[in-house]
């Protein structure tokens, strides 16, 4: 009979371990070999964040534990790498993606499949708009904030005659679209004299950087990136199209784009970026020193948004004390948390974060494109209106 | 606004517009002669060209800083030489006697390892290499600002032309290679060496495409999605001039170069996303042999010689039946992602049965079957969201817009054969891909369509699954019976002999043309299952990559086999699924398993065992 009651006691004493050991798991999906340039830093990122969390003791006791897929860059098999997440693995929450179509397409199936959705990278402003749903809630300034950081420095030069280009694909054309809208606005006397939209990836630069010159514009504004741009910078610098010419260009501060041009870099262009190096911050400080003791390298944009992402999951779980769908949900419509570029909140009219970007100019030091003159841009302040919103989002 | 007239455009602006389309042909050449002279000799269609060019580009940038640019080209070259030769002598030499376009699978593993092992070597950043020392500048052309270095680019590109034209023309050498493209067993039954000879032209190929890649360093950055990009622009210019014609090549690369420098000039720029495959459709439906091709000599290799497609068995009937039954009962066993995963192999089934249709059977090898696929899947979301119709009747009548496509595309596609007849269903294929891709307002542009969901009925993952199951299986099952009817009697007599088939009253190009529409209904019809399945739908499911694995999974499985497409299209997608869980250089793996398989089981797993059981 004692032999029993010590055996029953142990087991109840090894059950209430197991619980208490029992980890929260997170389902992680991104492109990593599709574009590993993007995301091998955001992986780091939410590493050393999910360390850090899992250092302090995890949720209630309760660890936390990602399960990452690679999501093979498109949305069919991205749906089914989710699925795979949600029904073999059991996760709690979802998070990732970095393309806009992939993004699109995983929130679509957690709205069906009614589990939470930190969307991470993808910058369309269909995800929080248009297409934004009960489950889905997004991380990064999308491409119309980027855009309106931008526009106010656009308008104050008061140029008249403006070029455009960007690469031909949703983020490119909402780009361009979101610019002349809000300039004209700014600045009614705006016009548009040239624009170019070569296929992503396969610039023609020599043509294109022609094209524009011949349009004889006062400012270009581009959504040019990654090997685009630097083709594009190459032969406008060969071509003299940027002397004396104000430029303007989306996302070209960051590390991920503005390290490529090297001796290239430009001078004077306006941009949104991340200058890693000079942000000063008490919570920069402490990420930057963590993220270099970890990984022996320089944070890129994408390590902040990996790192702030799987501070969102935790924070909401936190918050929810529950990993109940409708309890997160609540929990993450108006969550405040800090990131290390400054503290943010999921807005509970479109679930989108009020995270900011850095608007600044580049330059070349000692071979190298660097931010200066640069200031830190709230998102809060560039997003439009609830009642705006609210007649975008279907919900 | 944005376009702007021709008359508009200066003088000035035309001119130097006009210089810059030469260099970028010069370029495009140098890819292009490459990929043609590998192909004039050896009928490989080397779909690993592209991988090259990135070699030579990566090569190049690492030993620049080194050696000097202007040492570094010729280094990268040669270096992606020896390795060309190095692949031909250990891997292609083994397939030159199995079944056609078994090269292709085994080039595109070929593609995947070298990706992944770029990646490992150099890493994930794009390197962007340095200006050429001595070119770095710019001239005034007409007052205005033009590169040094594209001028010697200008020049550079008729060089090499000049350069192969006296190896093919004036030398003993060229003099062999020219004979092998005419007729590869006559030369060989005359003495001439063909292990050495197609080493070498492939070693040459290959210092093409390495050349090609290194040259371009001052103008672009090295980057892991060049070799794809550069792969379908090099195969749109070699068919657009004629298949193993070099001179054919410059003239293409010349065209579509200087259309594109216009079309942007004009303002126009939209267009450049798919104006070369536009070329390419109307050249193939004027001249199907290309610009300055000749008509392809028959080839009379050991692998074509095919099998008649015997009628299963009972017991592979029942079998077959077996295997069906088993697959109904999953669900009882698994509610979970075991049913996603087969819902997906089940759909990726009927589209290979569908490819292996027309090129099996049919002897059309279509590179772009994805656009019937991507038809279908579309018409589902159309009808669905921009129709308002229910699930089932969208479901149902979704193929019929891939049947459309496939009336209007296989019209032309018949009356070619060959590599041009795969190429004019590329064209196609991408023109229907930019289209989904542009028309924003109607389908969702590049983020697609989202919100695609089946009737509530059918939502949960085992209803899904079954009617998944049901429509497939009869589908499939339909596939096959048509094949031993008298319609695929006669369509696989119109492929083994058209002059005899003509002969006793067929009427070939009607036949397959016919099969070719049938073909796209099934493709089409698996397009929406997919669409269903996944609850959206982007351009992706009719782009290269989707038709791509859709000639692996046939070629795999066996392309002279009946069942061989299903198992084809079973084991790539199980092992995409398993390998990229958890494997970090999953690409590279991939590629490997893939070349074991091909050279382990040159007629696919299926041929493999039929022949083992044969016996």
């Amino acid at each position: 009979m004692k032999l029993r009651l010590a055996l029953g006691m142990a087991a109840a004493a090894l059950a209430a371990f197991g619980a208490q050991a029992q980890t929260i798991k997170i389902g992680e999906l991104n492109s990593y070999k599709v574009f590993p340039a993007f995301l091998e830093p955001y992986k780091k990122g939410w590493e050393l964040a999910l360390q850090e969390i899992n250092a302090a003791g995890g949720i209630k006791g309760r660890k936390l534990e990602v399960i990452s897929r690679e999501d093979g860059g498109n949305p069919g098999d991205a749906v089914r790498v989710a699925e795979e997440l949600i029904t073999r693995e059991n996760v709690s929450v979802l998070m990732g993606t970095f393309a806009s179509h992939v993004g699109l397409a995983v929130s679509n199936l957690a709205n069906q499949r009614k589990i939470v959705f930190i969307a991470a990278e993808p910058l369309t402003d269909k995800i929080v708009w248009e297409n934004g749903n009960r489950y889905t809630f997004r991380l990064r300034p999308s491409t119309y904030m980027q855009v309106a950081m931008l526009v106010p420095e656009a308008a104050k030069l008061n140029k008249t005659r403006w070029a455009i280009v960007y690469p031909n694909y949703e983020y490119g054309q909402s780009a361009a679209k979101s610019f002349k809208n809000l300039l004209t606005q700014a600045q009614p006397g705006a016009q548009y004299v040239a624009e170019q939209a070569p296929a992503l990836g396969k610039i023609e630069a020599g043509s294109v950087v022609q094209a524009l010159a011949e349009a004889k514009p006062d400012a270009i504004f581009s959504a040019l990136f990654g090997a685009d741009l630097q083709k594009f910078v190459r032969e406008g610098n060969i071509r003299g199209l940027f002397k004396n010419m104000t430029v303007f260009n989306l996302l070209a501060g960051e590390p991920e784009y503005l390290d490529t041009l090297k001796d290239e870099t430009p001078e004077g262009w306006w941009v949104t970026g991340y200058p890693w190096a000079e942000i000063k911050t008490p919570a920069h400080r402490k990420f930057l020193a963590a993220y270099q003791a970890k990984w022996k390298d320089y944070p890129r944009l994408g390590s902040v948004v990996g790192y702030s992402t799987m501070y969102t999951v935790a924070n909401a779980i936190r918050k929810a004390g529950s990993t109940e769908p409708e309890k997160l949900i609540a929990a993450l419509k108006g969550l405040e948390m800090d990131t290390p570029i400054g503290p943010i909140v999921y807005r509970a009219v479109d679930h989108q974060s009020t995270m900011g970007a850095y608007v600044g100019q580049i330059s070349k030091k000692g071979g190298q494109g660097v931010m200066v003159n640069w200031r830190f841009a709230d998102g809060a302040l560039f997003l439009p209106s609830f009642a705006e919103v609210r007649a975008m989002r279907k919900d | 606004m944005g376009s702007v007239p021709f008359f508009f455009m200066s003088a000035s602006s035309i001119l130097i517009q006009f210089l810059n389309g030469l260099a970028s042909a010069s370029s495009l050449f140098l890819v292009a002669a490459g990929l043609s002279l590998i192909f004039g000799v050896t009928r490989i269609v080397n779909f690993a060209h592209g991988s090259l060019f990135m070699l030579g580009m990566y090569l190049a940038v690492a030993l620049a800083p080194m050696l000097g640019f202007w040492w570094s080209v010729p280094l990268a070259a040669l270096a992606v030489a020896a390795f060309g030769a190095l692949v031909e002598a250990t891997l292609l030499r083994r397939l030159y006697a199995a079944p056609e376009l078994l090269q292709l699978l085994a080039t595109f593993a070929l593609v995947l390892v070298i990706k992944d092992f770029t990646l490992w070597a150099w890493g994930p950043e794009d390197l962007l290499g340095p200006r050429a020392p001595g070119m770095d500048g710019a001239v005034r052309i007409a007052g205005l600002r033009y590169p040094e270095y594209d001028l010697f680019l200008i020049g550079f590109g008729p060089l090499v032309l000049g350069a192969l034209w006296f190896l093919l023309r004036r030398t003993r050498w060229g003099t062999l290679v020219r004979a092998a493209t005419q007729d590869r067993e006559m030369a060989g039954a005359l003495g001439v060496n063909q292990r050495w000879l197609f080493t070498s032209v492939f070693a040459l190929g290959a210092l093409l495409a390495g050349l090609g890649g290194a040259v371009q360093i001052p103008r672009e950055p090295a980057t892991l999605f060049i070799d794809l990009q550069i792969i379908s622009d090099a195969f749109v210019v070699v068919v657009v001039g004629g298949l193993g014609s070099i001179p054919g090549a410059f003239l293409a690369a010349l065209l579509i170069a200087e259309i594109k420098s216009f079309c942007i000039g004009l303002g126009y720029s939209k267009i450049t996303l798919v104006v070369e495959f536009i070329v390419m459709a109307v050249v193939l439906v004027i001249r199907p042999w290309g610009l300055l091709g000749r008509m392809p000599a028959q080839s009379r290799g050991p692998g074509t010689v095919e099998l008649p497609l015997a009628f299963p068995t009972r017991k592979a009937l029942a079998a077959l039946g077996g295997m069906a039954m088993m697959l109904a009962l999953v669900p009882l066993l698994s509610a979970g992602y075991t049913l996603v995963l087969l819902t997906d192999i089940l759909v990726f089934a009927l589209f290979a049965v569908s490819l292996h249709f027309i090129m099996g059977p049919g002897g059309l090898h279509s590179f772009g079957h994805a656009a019937y696929f991507g038809l279908g899947a579309y018409g589902a979301g159309l009808l669905l969201l921009k129709g308002g119709l229910p699930m089932e009747l969208a479901l149902a009548l979704a193929p019929l817009l891939a049947v459309c496509g496939a009336l209007v595309f296989g019209w032309f596609c018949v009356r070619l054969s060959g590599v041009y007849l795969a190429m004019l269903t590329l064209a196609f294929a991408q023109i229907t891909w930019s289209v989904m891709f542009q028309w924003d307002a109607f389908t969702g542009g590049s983020n697609g369509l989202i919100g695609i969901w089946p009737s509530s009925w059918l939502s949960s993952k085992t209803a899904y699954y079954y009617l998944t199951l049901a429509t497939c299986v009869g589908a499939i099952a339909l596939l096959w019976r048509v094949l031993h009817a008298p319609f695929g009697y006669a369509l696989r007599a119109g492929r083994d002999s058209p002059l005899r088939a003509d002969a006793i009253g067929i009427d070939v190009r009607a036949q397959q043309w016919a099969a070719f529409v049938f073909a796209g209904l099934f493709a089409g019809l698996a397009g929406a299952l997919f669409a269903f399945s996944k609850g959206s739908i982007s351009p992706e499911a009719l782009a290269v990559p989707r038709s791509v694995d859709g000639l692996v999974m046939v070629l795999l499985g066996g392309i002279q086999t009946l069942t061989g497409p299903v198992w084809g299209a079973a084991l790539l997608t199980w092992l995409q699924d398993a390998v990229s869980r958890g494997i970090d250089y999953w690409r590279a793996v991939m590629g490997a398993i893939v070349l074991v398989l091909v050279l382990v089981f040159p007629q696919g797993v299926t041929g493999f065992l039929r022949e083992r059981f044969a016996r």
